[in-house]
């Protein structure tokens, strides 16, 4: 692959997916790769966001399950637009 | 693939040669260190307990102690504690393995006349030691274990896939593998689960599992954990929840391998070659420390924010695929796999590149965990002492 990728997604049904780049700022038009297939797409970050931060890969909403490796890994307590920051002020995990 | 190593009297292969002074109890450290200070290629062990203990505590605490001088990365063990009981229990367990060990207890000596004592007898081996030969031995003759620490989302992407390819290929060719964390399970448990190789492997984690969350998470719960598991510096590399953690850790056993048996704390495996799960503190110095004591010879450590642990008798190889990590402390990192994460590199090819890196540390080359002094050597225990 020529350019390296901003995001890696696991699986094909996961929600979000991980900064993989340091520095990475609102308004970066991202390359999104799917690990499991090689599949790849586009998305705009809509904030600064770390590396190893997950990003919504669509507007998720308080209560929704939050899916990567294909798995539940827990559940939403606040709003994500496409393309925000998930993380713990916004997610949650349904254990404990 | 073949590697140049010590086969010890028991049959087992050993990547180092090491000659250690073995304290049974934490009053006991004192002069164990002084023993290694006197005699120059040895190594003490100091540690934290070993009095009043009983029970399935104190049972832990001898295996743990017979299991480290058993290990075959050990030559020779000198064994001191303060009386002569519980020090002979340690000995005599370890001189099963028929490798040369020698016992001294402090009371009625004093510290001056067992360090006298025992310095002569440590010396003696150390000679007999560093004339051991070395022998060609298969790579898959190794137990090797693995544990992972402050992880990351890399590590799922990148260091645990590479430990899961590893053990792909080469557990089918016999070798002995391990993985643990017993907390760090929770929230892919139904995943664990299915890994068994049969049914019974499956009910004994299963019941393990269970026991851990009642008698540990529970029974001692006062919030709800988020602040404990992940930890502050997981949370910091951008895991969220334990279940997102979880589901990274069980990456490190690969796609294809099963788990035979569900050992508890420093058990040894008995099922033959294969995977195991061990019931382990995530603590990773407690947690090497148990797969130590089983048997392990060499330690794959996947790290994301960059773990800095190792172990006085097994070589710790610490394999990261996060970039900002390999920037700021790469002195700690033996195996980089960041191309895993610019698509640079595939999880096949870093999986060869950790099987090259064990074959180089079985051969010898010192781990950055060797290299900086890294020498964590910490007991589990499981309850107040009597």
């Amino acid at each position: 692959m020529s350019q390296k990728p901003h995001l890696l997604v696991h699986d094909t049904a996961d929600n979000v997916g991980v900064v993989v780049v340091e520095g990475l700022s609102a308004g970066t038009d991202m390359l999104c790769v799917v690990t499991h297939d090689n599949s790849d797409f586009r998305l705009t970050a809509k904030a600064d966001i770390p590396i190893g931060h997950k990003v919504a890969l669509k507007d998720l909403t308080e209560g929704d399950t939050v899916i990567k490796y294909g798995e539940d890994i827990g559940r939403m307590v606040g709003p994500a637009e496409t393309g925000g920051h998930v993380h713990t002020h916004n997610c949650k995990t349904k254990r404990w | 693939m073949s590697v140049t190593a010590w086969r010890r009297e028991n049959g087992r292969v050993g990547v180092r040669n090491h000659v250690i002074i073995l304290p049974v109890d934490d009053i006991s450290n004192a002069a164990c260190e002084a023993v290694a200070n006197n005699v120059k290629g040895t190594m003490a062990l100091p540690h934290a307990y070993g009095r009043l203990q009983f029970g399935e505590d104190l049972d832990l605490h001898f295996r743990t102690m017979i299991g480290t001088g058993a290990n075959p990365n050990v030559a020779a063990v000198v064994v001191i504690g303060i009386e002569p009981e519980w020090t002979k229990v340690i000995a005599d367990g370890i001189r099963e393995t028929g490798k040369p060990v020698a016992e001294f207890s402090i009371e009625q000596n004093g510290d001056f006349e067992t360090i006298r004592a025992a310095s002569w007898k440590a010396k003696e081996f150390v000679h007999w030691a560093t004339e051991l030969p070395k022998e060609e031995c298969a790579l898959t003759e190794l137990w090797v274990s693995t544990k992972c620490g402050e992880s990351d989302t890399t590590t799922g992407l990148s260091s645990c896939p590479t430990v899961g390819n590893m053990y792909d290929k080469l557990i089918p060719e016999g070798l002995y593998g391990v993985f643990g964390e017993t907390s760090e399970i929770t929230g892919a448990e139904h995943i664990c689960e299915k890994r068994a190789a049969t049914p019974e492997a499956a009910e004994k984690f299963m019941k393990i599992f269970q026991a851990y969350q009642d008698d540990v998470i529970f029974a001692h719960q006062t919030n709800d954990l988020s602040d404990s598991q992940p930890t502050k510096g997981n949370i910091l590399g951008g895991l969220t929840t334990i279940e997102e953690k979880a589901l990274g850790n069980l990456e490190k056993i690969g796609r294809e391998c099963t788990y035979i048996d569900a050992l508890g704390p420093a058990e040894a495996p008995e099922k033959g070659a294969g995977l195991y799960f061990m019931d382990t503190s995530s603590a990773a110095a407690e947690c090497v420390t148990l797969m130590a004591a089983a048997g392990y010879v060499i330690h794959t450590f996947p790290t994301g924010q960059g773990n800095v642990v190792g172990n006085p008798i097994v070589p710790v190889i610490k394999i990261s695929g996060n970039p900002r990590t390999l920037r700021t402390m790469s002195e700690h990192i033996d195996v980089d796999v960041t191309g895993v994460l610019t698509r640079e590199m595939t999880i096949d090819q870093a999986g060869d590149a950790l099987i090259e890196m064990i074959r180089r540390t079985a051969n010898g080359r010192a781990t950055a965990a060797e290299a900086l002094g890294h020498r964590e050597f910490v007991m589990t225990k499981l309850y107040r002492s009597a």
